[in-house]
């Protein structure tokens, strides 16, 4: 299959002469295409070549050369890695074909890239903003934008040695002067308009019943932002007729910090703990992602000993995130916190060994570019083992015996909120919600990284692609991955957990890379831009549990509402990486 | 694993789960029984219950009792001085990496001047840590090229005003024996390497 992708690569620049062209610049790859054959190129792409999965939409501000480039990750469904096209527009102005015709799953992630940079996609269904509100002024992740509490460009800040009188940020910008309202703009008398375009989208019919007279209208419930069922701060504007839904739109944004726009301004390293935050159950699976990103620009390589240790947290992070998963998915499905806490007494197991390893329970900033921050500490081991080859196994077995087979579980769950296998790949999901829908694709097999093609190991896969066997993958999975995990454990070697000193200023050259790992949520892609600066020039997450979101409104319509929740948690979204 | 969608427990299921919670109470019991004075309140106890073996109900009473930390632990971090005639002699160089690679930049250092020439003086004359800001990641024990910053294992700051949560050199300050009780294995490690880098260097000495 490798020499069929090469093979199709040096052949795209003649099956489209004059359209596309190799990316020159030093350390980038793929191609420029021109934003005019846009569509007619992702047309051929997607039907004739094969590039079916489209992964990531991006875009980048290039304030020195007055450009705007909008970034396109497409991927073939069967496996290999993603074929990186580009498009430059100008950047007073940048517009360009909007793809979600193409590829459905382009929808939120055109969308941010409007929001953030101000990139115009024309033929968009609702170009909307969607992770700031509607009426803010600016497009934060040009680089030109300022926040609040501007300090400098890029960290570290000179104000803090060698002269660090301290002072904070309140008192530099006291209460009432540290606003910035565009021109004209009055809050005293300001009246917060309806959110028209928002309920644009879910226009009510009214219908008459001939024989009886009577008419039924269609409601809009909104569910969240304070919804104990939405799982964090995520809102859902339903449109309702009786108790069935026939229109929902997400409306995500209420957690959005723009992490990216910090971590242009953080160093390199620095930007490791903020990984974490982002979905905050799965840490290591973050800095895992981050870490690889940033280790391909540079060209090193972790030692044996430390991608054993990496491969393992990841692994026990799948597990933590899964078995948390079903305590909230039984939660939404009405048995009360009884399982969600024998779940969570296995969790908390896996947690004091990452406190142990790590320092930290949930933000565990364990890895570091080219190895890990330290050994296993003296016993850690031990305990590890016994929870992989004795109570792990036990356990999960025990929750397989108790839920599996249950009949409210299964009668909630089962074909409820389908995604045909062409939906799921269409729309963009990633992880459980795609395996679930009968598409084996694991990146851990699809394009192994880190030393994953060592280990033995089945990609799971089910076939209804319902909440319940969303259920029965990630239930697949858990199994799966004690057997990486005993196989890691049999091999683990002795030896140094990094490559070279550990440095906290690493020289990062310039170029770009992309570094994506199967986290427990799915695909999750750290896409970098260097310019040989302590400071990334653009920082971008492809983040699972936004683009997961997706189909929400097509898995939704024609169930009733009380299932929207059980959809909803299937997905298995965190609201710290979808609004990022 | 097979298809089994056919394999319904109709009633059975219900039972089957309210059986597990039924056991799990029982089981608690038991446990009391098993360990009976030494469940509650006792380090045993709380290592039972945090164990692989724990069978019965598994929550430790904070603040009652307190799971203890382990020694990689890392919770906001302090400054070590070496208690030498009565005088605190602060490890700290003010060579300012800590405050570099602190990714919220909550690490303010002035860093100290010969009164006389002006020069600049390894010792901080000031040195902030706002904790509200801190993000307990590790990277300035980590970084630190003297052993100076290191993380502590007091997790319980909570105070009544915002104010109390700039710490000052004062407050940041720790004895050595301090780190030593709550990282003993690194304190070890760190004093051998140490000894033996003194040793060499006495070695080149009496070389030259």
């Amino acid at each position: 299959m490798g020499n069929q992708n090469i093979a199709i690569e040096s052949d795209l620049l003649h099956i489209f002469p004059d359209i596309l062209f190799h990316d020159e610049r030093a350390g980038y790859e793929g191609y420029i295409i021109k934003p005019a054959h846009l569509l007619s190129f992702m047309q051929r792409l997607r039907d004739d070549l094969g590039y079916d999965y489209l992964s990531s939409v991006t875009g980048v501000d290039y304030l020195p050369e007055e450009r705007m480039e909008v970034v396109y990750h497409v991927r073939k469904s069967i496996g290999g890695s993603p074929l990186v096209v580009k498009a430059q527009l100008s950047r007073d102005n940048p517009m360009i074909s909007s793809v979600v015709s193409i590829y459905p799953g382009a929808e939120f992630q055109e969308r941010e890239a409007w929001d953030l940079l101000g990139i115009k996609f024309e033929g968009h269904p609702d170009l909307r903003r969607i992770l700031m509100w509607e009426g803010f002024s600016g497009h934060p992740l040009r680089k030109d934008w300022k926040e609040g509490y501007f300090e400098e460009d890029g960290k570290p800040f000179k104000s803090r040695w060698p002269a660090g009188h301290y002072k904070s940020a309140e008192e530099k910008n006291p209460l009432g002067t540290n606003l910035d309202f565009p021109a004209g703009f009055n809050p005293e008398s300001w009246v917060p308009e309806p959110e028209v375009a928002l309920y644009a989208g879910l226009t009510k019919i009214e219908r008459k019943d001939e024989e009886t007279g009577i008419s039924t209208e269609q409601v809009i419930v909104n569910m969240g932002p304070q919804h104990p069922s939405t799982h964090g701060v995520f809102r859902m504007a339903a449109k309702l007729d009786g108790e069935t839904v026939v229109g929902l739109k997400p409306v995500v944004g209420y957690l959005h910090r723009n992490h990216e726009k910090i971590g242009e301004r953080n160093t390199y390293l620095g930007n490791m703990p903020y990984t974490d935050r982002l979905d905050y159950f799965n840490s290591m699976s973050n800095n895992f992602g981050y870490a690889l990103a940033v280790e391909k620009l540079m060209g090193i390589n972790p030692p044996e000993r430390a991608e054993y240790i990496r491969v393992m947290m990841a692994e026990l992070t799948r597990i933590v995130n899964h078995l948390a998963l079903f305590g909230f998915l039984l939660n939404d499905l009405g048995a009360y916190f009884t399982p969600f806490l024998y779940a969570f007494e296995e969790r908390e197991l896996i947690l004091d060994i990452f406190e142990a390893v790590s320092g930290s329970r949930m933000m565990c900033n364990y890895f570091r570019f080219g190895g890990v921050a330290r050994d296993l500490p003296e016993g850690s081991l031990e305990k590890i083992k016994d929870l992989v080859f004795d109570r792990l196994p036990r356990k999960i077995a025990d929750l397989d015996l108790y839920i599996t087979n249950n009949e409210i579980v299964r009668h909630r769950s089962e074909g409820v909120g389908v995604l045909t296998p062409e939906q799921a790949i269409a729309y963009s999901t990633v992880g459980p919600v795609l395996r679930a829908s009968g598409v084996p694709y694991d990146l851990r097999r699809a394009q192994p990284y880190s030393i994953y093609n060592r280990f033995d190991f089945d990609v799971a896969v089910r076939y209804h692609g319902d909440v319940y066997d969303r259920y029965l993958v990630r239930l697949d999975e858990m199994f799966q991955s004690l057997r990486i995990l005993q196989q890691v454990l049999r091999d683990l070697p002795e030896g140094s957990i990094q490559e070279g000193k550990p440095q906290y200023q690493v020289r990062v050259p310039a170029g770009e890379s992309y570094g994506c790992v199967e986290g427990p949520k799915g695909e999750l892609g750290f896409y970098i831009i260097s310019n040989g600066k302590p400071n990334p020039w653009r920082y971008h997450v492809r983040a699972p549990s936004f683009i997961n979101l997706t189909p929400l409104e097509s898995m939704c319509i024609g169930s009733k509402i009380a299932d929207v929740v059980v959809i909803l948690g299937s997905i298995d979204i965190v609201l710290g990486e979808t609004d990022r | 694993m097979s298809d089994q969608r056919d394999n319904y427990m109709f009633g059975l299921g219900v039972l089957k789960g309210l059986g597990l919670a039924f056991r799990h109470f029982l089981e608690t019991y038991l446990d009391d029984i098993r360990h009976w004075g030494k469940r509650y309140k006792s380090p045993e106890g709380i290592a039972y219950r945090a164990s692989k073996d724990v069978r019965g109900i598994f929550t430790v009473q904070y603040p009652d009792e307190k799971i203890p930390v382990p020694e990689e632990f890392r919770f906001v971090p302090f400054l070590i001085y070496e208690e030498k005639d009565g005088v605190n002699e602060y490890r700290c160089t003010s060579c300012g990496i800590c405050a570099k690679v602190c990714p919220p930049q909550c690490i303010w250092i002035v860093r100290a001047s010969d009164p006389n020439t002006g020069r600049p003086i390894p010792d901080p004359a000031d040195f902030y840590i706002d904790i509200d800001i801190c993000m307990n990641c590790g990277y300035c024990a980590e970084y630190c090229p003297f052993d100076a910053i290191k993380m502590d294992h007091n997790y319980e700051l909570a105070s009544y005003e915002r104010t109390h949560n700039v710490y000052d050199k004062t407050k940041l300050g720790k004895p050595v024996s301090y780190y030593a009780s709550i990282r003993p294995i690194n304190y070890q490690r760190e004093e051998t390497a140490r000894i033996e880098a003194e040793s060499q260097r006495a070695v080149r000495k009496s070389h030259a």
